[in-house]
């Protein structure tokens, strides 16, 4: 089956008219987070309510993606008023039905005027929380596969690439590779071959932007896909999802079966001669498969472990022929940029840049969950503003972005744009876009050891530096927090961060050291107190016993 | 004929073009597929090694044979880089000789090499490494992690606790055996050398017992049995008469 526009348009206008002939519509998070407090029964007793009252032509009840504040759900929100309720619990539905139309209900109502709300700028998450990621007529609704019809039908692949190349669009799963640049490389590429991999290996402590994407809106994924497909000349695609994401890859299975059905995918897509498929590979839950190499030996079937670069997958990649990787992020990216134009997009953010950034509070803040920010936007006002500042009337101590491979920001730097540029200035990175906040009660050292523990875990063992390194690190961290350290094991510590990161094979190994080196820099007083005072200034490590 | 799928041919490289470039301020010539290491040991200029075995396909792993290039920020493992025209290569600055050394050091942390009691006292790899590169102690302090023996073969024994994971019995037993006994298994730190699915030695299906994997080991951890401290002497002659016979391994930054 081939569609063409007017199908497209005909589905939409289907969609919307069955919308829109609901008076009432509640809209009911069920993204992992929710689902996690209790959404999926909510859900289904919100239903049996609406059906029992008679009200099934009246009120719909929807199931849809991320609503963004996860510290506060189950979550749901009215369509219709724009009002949003937290906390729902199964005995507030029949006062929810009752409100409907007149007054909210008062003690449910979480206020959608704050920052949290305000300030943020949806262009991945635009359909987060409003659409039904489970059917891909709501996708539709939403100017969904426009884009990919446009590129078939109306661009040719280099004007695909201009646009995206124009959009300053930069690699969204952590290094900020400029995406056009690299979808330049492997058109280039010759080979009658070439794939598609979306890197949906998110393995961050602390993050889950591209789970939540791919649980709320996994069609515009797949059309990201498409589109790059189309533009680079590759005419497979490959998701590789970890495992761990069960939902993920549910909703994934299903949207790329709604796809092939309505031939969005497949061959002669749009009556034109590309083709193109997709399949979902799981990963077995190692970090390192994040990294490109680990990733594509994991899809052969290979051990999931890095080989040295060059040559690099844009030249050699899956199975020997030329791949184009790009994050779940950066694919999500995609639709609207060709759909708006690059040069719109270029419009948001700063001059380095470009567009929107999708983050994952975390940890010690009051507005723990999902946001989408222009880049640029202050470390200020997403901590305090967009994320409500600390808990519990407590001092914020650091911010570390970036997970394992990044660092932690202390308050000095909380002005600063936040951007590729400045947080590597400061010796963290973008990263996948995990936010873990600290508070004045968090001790540095153990943060460090934290992620430490997580690297020597997550190492592959391929490489001397890196196996060896991390174990030796944590050692000496675990020494420290403890009480059994000595002065020489902090010129050893810097000593072995910088081997390191000058001699480890790939990107894990070269910026596991990241923590540890930005927590030396900006809280070394913690470890000297730990060291000499053998005392915790956060009052964290109860190990250390106080010397008096 | 259908490739091996761990074989992948670097099509990216022309054997048939020539270039100069400079190591160590020395004029060399090379063909475009001949790693820097190559090209180095053709001209006498040695780099330590470990990983890498003339013969088998390269891994990279090691990171001793790291070398700096003049306009490089990074230090690139030298076996598997290429030279460019114009290259200028230096392999023996006070900083990767450092860093070199500090590696060695991990290793010997890494498990239980205790010269005065291994087979291979006297003629091991690591052991020659650490004199070539002047360590004299190591400041790491030592892991001394629980490894087992495993002697279960009738002519061989492999001791974990020798063990360097430069992995080239798995690769001599894979590309040149063709067997593939040999593997590895776990992660980081936890990894370790196993036979067929981690089960003994002797009771292996697919072990054929050529022994290879014994002379290519660079410690003692793979050994003959009946040798006691000091006359484990591995020979290694025959491997680049096996690998002249069955064509040119140019797999060589796979794995």
């Amino acid at each position: 089956m081939t569609l063409n526009s007017e199908d497209l348009h005909q589905i939409a206008k289907i969609e919307k008219d069955k919308q829109d002939g609901f008076q009432h519509r509640i809209h009911v998070c069920v993204a992992a987070g929710c689902l996690s407090c209790g959404s999926g029964v909510l859900m289904d007793a919100l239903g049996k309510e609406v059906n029992r009252r008679g009200l099934d032509n009246w009120c719909q009840i929807k199931g849809v993606g991320c609503l963004g504040l996860c510290a506060e759900g189950p979550l749901i929100s009215l369509a219709t008023s724009g009002t949003y309720y937290q906390g729902v619990k199964v005995s507030d539905v029949s006062d929810i039905l009752d409100a409907l139309g007149g007054n909210p209900v008062g003690r449910l109502l979480c206020p959608a005027d704050t920052a949290f709300f305000k300030r943020q700028v949806r262009i991945v998450t635009e359909n987060c929380g409003r659409i039904d990621p489970e059917r891909i007529e709501e996708y539709i609704a939403e100017s969904g596969y426009e884009s990919l019809y446009l590129a078939l039908t109306q661009m040719t692949p280099p004007e695909v690439i201009e646009q995206v190349t124009r959009s300053g669009l930069r690699g969204r799963g952590g290094a900020g590779y400029p995406t056009g640049l690299k979808w330049t490389t492997v058109s280039k590429a010759i080979s009658s071959t070439k794939f598609i991999i979306c890197n949906a290996d998110e393995g961050d402590p602390g993050a889950f932007m591209d789970r939540s994407v791919l649980e709320s809106d996994p069609h515009r994924v797949i059309e990201g896909m498409a589109i790059a497909g189309y533009a680079t000349g590759a005419s497979q695609g490959y998701i590789y999802v970890r495992a761990e994401y069960p939902l993920a890859v549910k909703r994934v299975r299903l949207a790329l079966a709604q796809a092939e059905r309505l031939g969005v995918l497949g061959n002669n897509i749009f009556n034109t001669h590309f083709n193109f498929t997709i399949k979902v590979r799981l990963g077995a839950g190692a970090f390192v498969c994040g990294e490109e190499t680990a990733l594509i030996a994991s899809i052969e079937g290979r051990m999931g472990r890095p080989r040295p670069r060059p040559p690099f997958p844009a030249e050699f990649g899956l199975w020997e022929h030329p791949t184009l990787i790009n994050n779940v992020e950066t694919f999500a990216n995609v639709p609207p940029i060709i759909r708006k134009g690059g040069k719109w997009f270029a419009g948001i953010g700063t001059e380095k840049s470009k567009g929107t950034k999708v983050f994952a509070l975390a940890g010690k803040i009051v507005n723990t969950g999902l946001i989408e920010i222009p880049m640029g936007t202050p470390l200020r006002d997403i901590v305090f503003a967009i994320g409500g500042g600390i808990p519990g009337g407590k001092g914020f101590k650091a911010v570390q972005t970036g997970g394992p491979s990044g660092g932690c920001i202390p308050e000095q730097f909380l002005d600063m744009p936040v951007d590729y540029d400045s947080l590597l200035q400061v010796g963290s990175i973008m990263g996948s876009g995990g936010m873990i906040v600290m508070d004045e009660t968090s001790c540095m050292v153990d943060v460090a050891k934290f992620f430490m523990e997580f690297c020597m875990s997550e190492s592959c063992g391929k490489c001397a530096p890196c196996r060896v390194g991390t174990r030796q690190i944590y050692d000496i961290l675990c020494r420290i927090t403890g009480n059994q350290s000595t002065p020489e094991d902090l010129a050893m510590l810097e000593d072995l961060c910088d081997l390191m990161k000058n001699t480890s094979l790939c990107g894990l190994g070269q910026s596991a050291p990241n923590p540890v080196l930005t927590t030396l820099k900006y809280f070394r007083d913690e470890y000297l107190s730990h060291i000499h005072d053998r005392t915790c200034l956060a009052g964290a490590c109860k190990t250390v016993v106080e010397v008096s | 004929m259908k490739q091996h799928p761990q074989k992948k041919v670097r099509t990216d490289l022309n054997p048939s073009r020539l270039l100069t470039f400079k190591i160590d301020e020395r004029d060399v010539s090379a063909h475009e597929d001949e790693s820097i290491l190559t090209v180095a040991r053709q001209n006498g200029i040695s780099i330590p090694t470990l990983c890498h075995l003339d013969g088998l396909s390269e891994r990279g792993a090691c990171r001793l044979c790291i070398i700096e290039v003049k306009g490089v920020a990074k230090l690139l493992p030298s076996c598997v880089t290429f030279p460019r025209q114009d290259m200028e290569v230096i392999t023996n600055s006070e900083r990767v000789v450092t860093y070199r050394k500090k590696i060695l050091e991990l290793l010997f942390t890494e498990r239980n090499h205790v010269c005065s009691v291994c087979v291979s006292n006297g003629h091991c790899e690591l052991q020659n490494l650490a004199v070539e590169l002047g360590v004299t102690h190591v400041r790491y302090p030592y892991l001394y992690p629980r490894h087992a023996v495993d002697a279960s073969h009738s002519r061989f024994s492999i001791d974990h606790n020798r063990c360097v994971l430069c992995l080239r019995c798995v690769r001599v037993c894979d590309e040149i055996e063709g067997a593939h006994t040999w593997d590895i298994m776990g992660r980081g730190i936890t990894s370790q050398v196993i036979t067929d699915l981690n089960q003994p030695w002797g009771t292996s299906e697919t072990c054929t017992g050529c022994g290879k994997c014994v002379q290519v080991c660079p410690t003692g951890a793979l050994s003959e049995k009946g040798k006691s401290v000091a006359e484990m002497i591995k020979r290694r002659q025959f491997l680049p008469y096996l690998q002249m016979m069955r064509g040119r391994q140019d797999d060589s930054w796979q794995k």
